[in-house]
């Protein structure tokens, strides 16, 4: 085919006023996006920055770069052992609460039984409910029956609470699926067991891996809960919020740094892997 | 992996006095049925009747309440889905959206522990006419395509009995068309028993050998398509299966072969072997009389001669008019105060009667059919008129 030869006819210029609101209409969303993102992500810029503050005991006013907080995190007194025992209780809680919470949720769609609706309602409760009125009947519970505060009392008390944001997270991914599926597999001499081995759990797997992750994030993060029941036991959230009276050390900002960019990555491959399947 | 132990049985299927219910409601009533080896056999009802609910318990997704299921003269009406020699086309396809065309296919093959898994899945997505997409995933074929495949996952693991729940039903109609007449030359091309559910009539009576019209639980009536469409044996079936003119009428005479009836419009003649089973024709019962619509020949009633002699007939009055290309319908209200439907095929070019023209209907006396007269008129009448367009 050949080049047109007429010439394109040039349009004449509009005004000026009317190129700006044209400019400003078609990049609202941008720059509304652009605002957002600053708001959101200026706290954790902050972290960031603040992590290579030589401060030394309090870490308010910038004083100068130093590498030295990255290189020896856990130079501040009691910071490691505190995030070691975040990470401790969040993967007990996260491998109990997925297992209990993704069994309730298969119990919960797959099958019709007494009281079916009434656990539906009941394992939203912890949701809706106040942390600090969990935490503190929690402990009240604890103290009356005589149980020792630390390490235990914490993970029974963010099981609790992870297993309803499991069931909730799997049992999405439950009810999206069709329950032929399982019977054509068994109508394809699977039996229950390779029918679920093979079909359903390849299937929900991707929300029990989210479920598993918000649990182990909503632990980690956990505060209020855990301060009421961990007596002398700490986790990094408590660390902060005690160190906070003295000034929280650098280190404390190396660490959020680090855990922030650890999530990101986690949450990119995903996204690349998610991709590459469905391309696949 | 271990191998399934999958039943080996051969034979025709045998319903005998299946009964499902739930709770209260009875879904399936001593429902007792042979499907021939080798046929292509439809359950054909509106939603609801059952048809479904028994395909289930062939299949054993459900547990029959009472009764046996065999295949030949093996039993397998308690038995675990995966031991049966059954396979299902699910109504919605319920293909593995995780695995590939390919690992679909070859799924109950691997199960069982077959050898050349590669080979057989190959020809069954040869008979399909899809072998250039094993390698995709369900969500990237189209409706007809998954369809298809449901189709070959089936068949491929060769089962006794073939069950197809409502197969079609997601597709739209030109692809409907075109996948009935591909399912036939499936079934003709690998010999397997097919049993068809479904509730649209025209699907089951363009492709089963034999159909069974079901209706509350019960099977209303058994046979080839044509039988049941000419000589049906209940108001449900005539209604369900295309259209009746249905009427009432006393019988006066037995005469040979041939009853007379009589009704406001006059005298009939039937024969006795159009009289549906079980049907009292002594002098003075009452019966219905059935009619379809295409079988009656409509005149205007000055150029009708004396009364035909080998025919029956009344006079009416047209009321509505409906020209359609191929035919023209007619509502014709008669002397007698019966409304009658006629289908008349457009063969002249001048053709259509107008509206409040007199006229005289003819029909054949064995083209009729007589039921038993203590049945709903109006049963089936929606439900198959609902999917009958």
């Amino acid at each position: 085919m050949s080049a047109p030869t007429t010439p394109v006819p040039v349009a004449s210029k509009p005004p000026t006023g009317v190129r700006i609101r044209n400019w400003i209409g078609n990049n609202l969303l941008r720059i509304y996006a652009v605002l957002a993102f600053i708001y959101l992500l200026l706290p954790v810029m902050y972290t960031f920055v603040f992590s290579f503050n030589d401060s030394g005991k309090s870490n308010l006013t910038w004083v100068g770069f130093t590498w030295n907080n990255w290189t020896n995190p856990c130079g501040a007194p009691d910071v490691c052992e505190s995030v070691i025992n975040s990470i401790s209780v969040g993967l007990v809680v996260t491998l109990v609460a997925t297992m209990l919470g993704t069994l309730i949720a298969f119990a919960l769609v797959r099958h019709r039984f007494r009281g079916r609706t009434t656990t539906n309602l009941l394992i939203f409760l912890p949701m809706a409910t106040p942390e600090v009125v969990l935490g503190s009947s929690l402990l009240t519970l604890f103290l009356n029956i005589l149980v020792p505060l630390g390490f235990w009392t914490v993970v029974i008390a963010h099981i609790m609470f992870c297993i309803s944001f499991v069931v909730v997270t799997v049992k999405a991914r439950l009810s999206s699926l069709d329950a032929n599926i399982e019977q054509a597999a068994m109508d394809l001499y699977a039996s229950e067991w390779q029918a679920f081995r093979r079909i359903t759990l390849p299937l929900v797997a991707p929300g029990i891996a989210a479920a598993a992750l918000l649990a182990f994030s909503l632990s980690f993060d956990d505060f209020i809960i855990t301060n009421f029941n961990s007596g002398q036991f700490t986790t990094f959230p408590k660390f902060i919020y005690v160190a906070d009276k003295r000034g929280i050390p650098a280190q404390a900002y190396v660490i959020a740094s680090a855990m922030f960019f650890i999530a990101l990555a986690i949450v990119l491959i995903g996204q690349f892997a998610s991709r590459r399947r469905k391309e696949g | 992996m271990a191998k399934a132990d999958v039943t080996q049985a051969e034979g025709d299927l045998h319903l005998e006095r299946l009964t499902k219910q739930f709770g209260d409601f009875v879904a399936v009533h001593d429902l007792s049925l042979v499907v021939p080896q080798g046929s292509f056999f439809a359950l054909l009802g509106p939603s609801g009747c059952g048809k479904t609910t028994t395909l289930r318990m062939v299949a054993g997704l459900e547990d029959p309440t009472a009764g046996t299921i065999r295949i030949g003269d093996t039993e397998i009406t308690h038995q675990k889905p995966y031991r049966r020699p059954v396979n299902t086309v699910f109504q919605n396809y319920a293909l593995f959206p995780h695995m590939t065309i390919y690992d679909n296919v070859a799924f109950g093959l691997k199960r069982r522990g077959v050898k050349d898994v590669k080979q057989q899945v190959a020809d069954a997505l040869d008979l399909i006419q899809l072998s250039q997409v094993a390698q995709r995933k369900p969500a990237q074929l189209s409706g007809g395509q998954q369809q298809r495949v449901a189709l070959a996952r089936a068949i491929v693991n060769r089962p006794a009995v073939l069950l197809l729940d409502e197969p079609l039903g997601a597709l739209d109609l030109k692809l409907r068309r075109q996948m009935q007449l591909e399912l036939k030359r499936i079934q003709t091309e690998v010999g397997l028993t097919f049993i068809h559910v479904t509730h649209d009539q025209e699907e089951a009576m363009t492709m089963a050998d034999s159909v069974a019209v079901m209706n509350n639980g019960i099977i209303e009536q058994l046979g080839p398509p044509t039988e049941l469409y000419e000589s049906p044996q209940t108001v449900f079936v005539a209604n369900f299966l295309g259209q009746s003119n249905l009427f009432q009428a006393t019988v006066k005479e037995t005469d040979g072969e041939e009853i007379v009836l009589e009704d406001p419009d006059g005298m009939f003649r039937m024969p006795k072997k159009r009289v549906a089973a079980g049907v009292d024709t002594s002098t003075g019962r009452k019966v219905l009389v059935g009619v379809r619509p295409e079988k009656i020949s409509i005149g205007p009633l000055a150029e009708a001669a004396a009364a035909p002699t080998d025919g029956n007939y009344v006079d009416g009055v047209i009321e509505n008019a409906s020209f359609l290309g191929v035919s023209t319908q007619y509502q014709v209200r008669t002397e007698g105060g019966e409304h009658i439907d006629v289908f008349a095929q457009n063969l002249d070019v001048h053709g259509l009667l107008a509206h409040g023209a007199e006229v005289r209907l003819t029909w054949r006396p064995h083209h009729g059919f007589v039921l038993a007269p203590d049945q709903d008129i109006h049963a089936g009448v929606e439900v198959g008129a609902g999917v009958s367009g």
